[in-house]
């Protein structure tokens, strides 16, 4: 897998455009997105407006407290502008990665059977280009015409090429991509500043971010809070006035800046955004942050067998022989059978042999050898050799060959290839003449590592469900070693749609991958649907996610991503609320102190005056924002190990955390703003 | 110290012993299914259903069933308004009361609709034997009903799957009256008469005392109205001087018994959503909320009266407990309840909306007088009203999901309902309402001449009379700290119209919730979903409700009984 750097957390020169772009956010018309921020904004302001007039009156030590509150609360709102503006930098950076693959490309228009030459970016939907060797490939695509080996590298970083050609599995192309043999007719699928890099492009510079469900959700319930934090403040002013208190409004602008939760509320954009950029490190880009949302809700994972669970073609592991047959004979004889066999099973058999009783594969060429190509009709295939005639293939059609000769089928045939077929292997038999030699035991090889990886599924309270189109008890072999949850047998392509659609009829969240057209309705209707980037522009355009490495277990990051961000956005919500404990503690005592001088008991960090106090609160409310730029960037710490436990964890470290550290920091203020004498 | 432990051990044992069959028998009665009580209520109900014209088998959405219950309440205060100022006019009168004044009766009217019971009169000088029965004791059954009912659907609204509907109202509403509320008031006024407490038709006894003086022993239909007044969570009190008059609770039996039955149907009702969300730890999660926080409530109101006041200490004086004396603080309390039962009543009371009270809150010290008012501010969700402790607490399960349901990486849920914005901006229209219509009138009557002229303590005690009065009657509680003058046009008008938002205006987002949800698929749990039946849930939930209302009320409560508190240890007073 080829995951893109991530870029350092500081870089420069993203920290230098960040800063200039948090200058222009203060504009209240980007603010008014945001209802916390803006309460801030508003009030900073009217803090700002007090200052001028208390200078213009002269009241130079009021004015000299109020010019830090005022100035404390505009950082308050430009380190939420930084925050969102680093995370735009970063996935601007992600994004110029990405952009540099579709530079100044020439493409090949025909038109009316002529060949003009345009600028890639003039193409539009629907037009046909011709794609030579050497050239780079103008825009996303599907191959109508010819066959063509395609360097891939740019967007998936994996240098081998790959083979593209019309019709099948194998026709989308992708703009930026390069041809490195023969040719291939291109029709072109989107109009320039609609492919899917262009959408993906848009998603992590912040553009064009829309809210995704959950953001929604959490905007209203920091939006309530913020509405009772205000009726809280304006309220305190008669029931303060009533005892002897009258409350100043930088005072009571500090305690409702200090309470409504301007540290998620500054971080929220900014975690959605550092959410997709992981993802393009991952090289998956995604329709929408909708998609990634709904990535760590997942409940239920279709995989296919072949090519996710188990390597793509099956392997010879055992010879097993019939009869007075040595296995050494019937591995010499299914080596000569499959000499010519250029398929992977054919070649994993030669190499068995050699393997196990270093037999050579022998040069034939100068024997006289006849080559028994495999076919649709006879189901075998082997050799003809100095008069043998070896064949190896299905059961069946082997017995055949050997009864037309003459030949008797030893009783011990049937048993094997039943615990073969049972064991959720292929038996290949091989006969020489009217001679039963043996079996060769092919063998699905199920990934390095995938049983653990489900086993990590599992404990994130996902079901894993294998889809093949096996009969159903080679599929029970494989699921029971491969260790998913449940398997559909002899499934055909709408198997998956209908089961995604009862998976769904239960309330749950189905993911899915797919590659082939006839995987497009279910990518379509899978709540997460993945769609190799070498698979077919309709499953491409069916699905919401596309891996650029055609990585089918891919999706297991993408479904930690997600869940890493929903994390993320809960723990600074809950860090964000169990703050204000402390600054109530803060701010309290100092408000009063006239009025109400026994509340000093209230006063547990011995804060050094009641300015100092309102002050290091506010201060601790700002820098709070900076320092949890990383986390919010950088995301929570995901672990697989079941809901409770990792709730027990993030509600001690964020809940209780939260709790306390600002009783820490706001003491540690306090005493600096003392030392300075600030305050 | 063993004493209390005793005690409340023996009270927390007895509700949660009674909570669950009582809790189960009404899954039973709301689902529709046979009861042993069929025989006798079977055919009463047909019979309501027959007279009213309800048609028993048609299910409302939730608007319907909202504007059911809207509908319902209005009629019914307005019944209750017209009553009060006619009685004079209709039987059972027989001290002869006149009409009650306009202000007063718009007040009681929104009061014991509310089921707040918020009284600004004294019963025995102010209300006929009809005005309670008709009037009161009517309001006392089906404003507690109507809570019931509300509650039941806001649990369809979680457990059904792609629904529409969420109950019939009148259906709730009769079911609740006739198989709930009225066979236990039945047998608990029973008890009550056992106990000693009156039950007659009697004009008041003239007697003359050992000193020769004239008393005027007030009469009536007692015990029937006191079982419902508990029971319904109601608090409304025959006479003024509440559950502290020994014809209402006379003995230290009927204090417990009492306590209980106020207690009773809130706890069961967790029982009910257990059962009728097919996972029983589910409700006894929300036992084990309800439970902590009325435990810690508890130690700390009845520590507080123990240690009696820090003054009396400094001059020497004895305020032990020991075999002679109670100790602690028993300014404003009933020698035959002592301290623990009165701070316990007093936590019980406030913990539920029901406001009854065996002392007078008022002379509590500061901090055992901060329990009542911090558990009003919870939202009277510790047990709570019938029907409206469970949904508030059901509204915080909500509000807790998704504040710290993300932090296990999915998006929120609560019972396979997912929690999205539109249920966040009803949740939050619930939890927003509620302190609004608590500090915006207390702040405005801490400017304007009418408020503070009710005030009868000068300093912060006398805020916290106002605060304390705004924050039971939008909770609708109804127990007075006493000390504030309120029966005035200005607190009888505006605590009449918080009464009235606190009630619906909370209700309708609820209904609205429940609306929302029951449309919803269910997912099914699976072992990376948030398990909302363990212990960690539990503590989390009461993390949240002590964070959201102490974040709400604290500098309101450090202006009153936190102030004063310290103001007593420091011996400065106002």
């Amino acid at each position: 897998m080829a995951d893109r750097k991530a870029t350092p957390l500081w870089d420069r020169k993203i920290v230098r455009e960040a800063f200039a772009a948090s200058l222009t956010k203060f504009d209240p018309r980007v603010q008014v997105k945001n209802p916390v921020m803006f309460v801030v904004e508003v009030t900073a302001l009217a803090v700002t407006l007090i200052l001028a007039r208390d200078l213009y009156q002269g009241h130079m030590k009021l004015a000299g407290f109020e010019f830090q509150i005022a100035l404390w609360l505009w950082f308050t709102v430009g380190f939420a502008n930084f925050a969102e503006a680093m995370a735009e930098g970063r996935g601007k950076a992600q994004a110029e990665n990405l952009r540099r693959t579709r530079t100044e490309t020439q493409a090949t228009l025909l038109k009316d059977g002529r060949e003009i030459t345009v600028p890639a970016p003039s193409l539009r939907r629907d037009d046909i280009v011709i794609v030579r060797a050497g050239q780079i490939i103008p825009g996303d695509g599907e191959v109508i015409e010819g066959v063509a080996a395609v360097n891939e590298s740019a967007i998936t970083g994996e240098s081998a090429p790959v083979i593209r050609e019309s019709g099948g599995d194998r026709s989308a192309v992708t703009g930026g991509t390069a041809v490195i043999s023969d040719w291939i007719k291109v029709r072109i699928t989107a109009n320039p500043g609609e492919t899917f890099l262009d959408r993906m492009i848009a998603l992590v510079e912040g553009a064009q971010r829309q809210k995704t469900p959950n953001e929604i959700a959490l905007s209203i319930l920091l939006a309530g809070l913020t509405i009772i934090f205000m009726l809280v403040c304006v309220s305190l002013y008669p029931f303060a006035l009533y005892g002897g208190t009258s409350l100043s409004l930088p005072v009571l602008v500090a305690l409702l800046v200090c309470l409504i939760p301007t540290t998620i509320g500054g971080l929220l954009s900014a975690i959605g955004i550092a959410g997709m950029d992981r993802l393009v490190q991952h090289n998956v880009l995604a329709m929408s942050g909708r998609a990634v949302e709904a990535a760590g809700d997942v409940d239920t994972l279709l995989l296919d067998k072949t090519g996710t669970i188990t390597l793509g073609d099956r392997m010879a592991s055992e010879f097993i022989p019939v009869g007075d047959v040595t296995r050494e004979e019937l591995a010499d004889a299914a080596q000569l059978a499959s000499l010519a066999d250029e398929t992977p099973e054919g070649r994993s058999i030669v190499v068995l042999a050699k393997k196990e009783f270093n037999l050579r594969g022998r040069e034939l060429a100068d024997k006289d050898a006849e080559f028994i190509p495999f076919s649709a009709t006879t189901r075998m295939s082997g050799v003809n050799l100095d008069g043998r005639e070896i064949r190896k293939g299905a059961g069946e059609q082997i017995v055949n060959f050997v009864r037309e000769r003459g030949g008797v089928i030893p009783l011990e045939l049937t048993p094997v290839v039943e615990r073969i077929a049972k064991a959720g292997g292929t038996p290949l038999v091989v006969a020489e003449g009217a001679r039963v030699m043996g079996v060769i035991y092919l063998k699905d090889i199920i990934k390095e590592g995938i049983r653990e990886r489900f086993e990590r599924l599992r404990a994130m309270g996902m079901r894993t469900v294998m889809i093949t189109g096996d009969n159903p008890l080679t599929a029970a072999a494989i699921a029971s070693e491969a260790g998913v949850d449940d398997f559909r047998a002899e499934a055909t392509p709408e198997t998956k749609l209908r089961l995604i659609r009862e998976e769904q009829a239960q309330g749950k969240m189905v993911a899915m991958i797919g590659d082939g057209t006839n995987d497009a309705p279910a990518l379509a209707q899978a709540d997460v649907g993945i769609a190799m980037n070498a698979g077919t522009q309709a499953a491409r355009e069916a699905g919401n996610m596309i891996d650029l490495d055609s990585n089918p277990t891919k999706i297991m990051e993408v479904v930690e991503i997600g869940k890493q961000l929903l994390i993320t956005r809960g723990a600074l919500t809950t860090f964000s609320i169990a703050n204000d404990v402390a600054k109530y503690f803060a701010i309290i005592p100092a408000m009063f102190v006239l009025g109400y001088p026994m509340l000093q008991r209230l006063n547990i960090m011995h804060l050094a005056t009641p300015q100092s106090a309102i002050l290091s609160a506010v201060i601790f409310n700002a820098l709070i924002i900076i320092a949890l730029i990383p986390l919010a960037l950088r995301g929570v710490q995901y672990r697989p190990v079941g809901a409770a436990a990792i709730l027990t964890r993030n509600l001690l470290i964020y809940g209780v955390g939260g709790v306390i550290v600002p009783f820490i920091g706001i003491k540690a203020i306090d005493l600096v703003v003392a030392a300075l004498h600030l305050a | 110290m063993l004493n209390a432990i005793i005690q409340v051990g023996l009270f927390t044992l007895i509700v949660t012993v009674v909570s669950v069959p009582l809790g189960l028998y009404m899954a039973r009665v709301f689902r529709r299914e046979p009861t042993f009580l069929d025989v006798v209520l079977r055919p009463l109900e047909r019979l309501v259903y027959r007279v009213c014209g309800v048609h028993e088998n048609t299910e409302q959405d939730w608007i319907e069933y909202t504007i059911a219950m809207l509908l319902f309440s209005a009629v019914g205060m307005l019944l209750l308004y017209v009553l009060e100022r006619l009685q004079f006019y209709l039987p059972l009168n027989p001290q002869g009361f006149g009409a009650v004044a306009p202000d007063l009766a718009f007040n009681t009217a929104a009061s014991f609709t509310t089921n707040t019971n918020w009284q600004a009169y004294a019963g025995e000088s102010t209300m006929s034997y009809f005005t309670q029965m008709a009037g009161l004791a009517f309001h006392n059954f089906v404003s507690a009903a109507a809570g019931i009912a509300v509650a039941i659907a806001v649990i369809r609204g979680f457990v059904r799957r792609s629904a529409k509907t969420i109950g019939n109202f009148w259906v709730d509403l009769t079911r609740a009256t006739l198989w709930v509320l009225l066979p236990i008031s039945i047998v608990l006024t029973l008890v009550l008469v056992w106990q000693g407490v009156p039950d007659n038709f009697n004009t008041y006894t003239h007697v003359k005392t050992l000193e020769g003086a004239e008393q005027v022993i007030a009469q009536g239909p007692v015990a029937s109205q006191e079982s419902i007044k508990e029971l319904g969570t109601n608090g409304g009190g025959f006479f003024n001087a509440n559950s502290a008059h020994p014809y209402e609770n006379p003995t230290p039996l009927s204090n417990l018994i009492e306590m209980v039955a106020i207690f009773a149907i809130g706890a069961a009702l967790t029982h009910t959503f257990g059962a009728m969300a097919g996972d029983r730890r589910q409700g006894w999660a929300l036992f084990a909320a309800m439970a902590l926080l009325f435990l810690m409530g508890a130690a700390i109101a009845i520590r507080a009266e123990q240690r009696g006041n820090p003054q009396f200490t400094r001059l020497g004086i004895d305020q032990h407990a020991s075999a002679t004396q109670s100790g602690g603080n028993m300014e404003g309390k009933e020698v035959r309840f002592g301290i623990v039962n009165s701070a316990l009543w007093a936590t019980v009371t406030t913990d539920t909306s029901c406001g009854a009270v065996n002392a007078m809150h008022d002379s509590f010290t500061p901090l055992g007088g901060l329990v009542p008012l911090v558990n009003m501010q919870i939202g009277e969700i510790i047990f709570g009203g019938v029907g409206s402790g469970l949904y508030g607490m059901l509204v915080m399960a909500v509000l807790s999901v998704f504040i710290a349901g993300l932090m296990v990486g999915r998006t929120p849920e609560y019972l396979g309902k997912k929690i999205e914005g539109r249920e966040m901006k009803l949740a939050m229209l619930f939890i927003l309402i509620f302190p609004a219509v608590i500090l915006v009138p207390a702040g405005i009557a801490m400017v304007t001449k009418a408020g503070l002229a009710g005030i009868s303590n000068p300093g912060p005690h006398g805020f916290s009379q106002v605060l304390y009065a705004y924050t039971e009657a939008s909770a609708n509680n109804g127990s007075a700290f006493a000390g504030l003058n309120a029966n005035t046009p200005f607190y009888n008008v505006t605590l009449a119209f918080v009464m009235l938002f606190g009630r619906f205006l909370m209700k309708v987002p609820v209904l609205a919730l429940a609306g929302s949800l029951v449309a919803k698929k269910s997912i099914p749990p699976s072992a990376g979903t948030f398990p909302t039946n363990g212990l960690i849930f539990v503590l989390l939930l009461v993390g949240v409700i002590i964070i959201v209302a102490a974040l709400t009320f604290f500098p309101a409560d450090a202006l009153g009984p936190i102030v004063e508190h310290l103001a007593l240890a420091t011996g400065r007073l106002y």
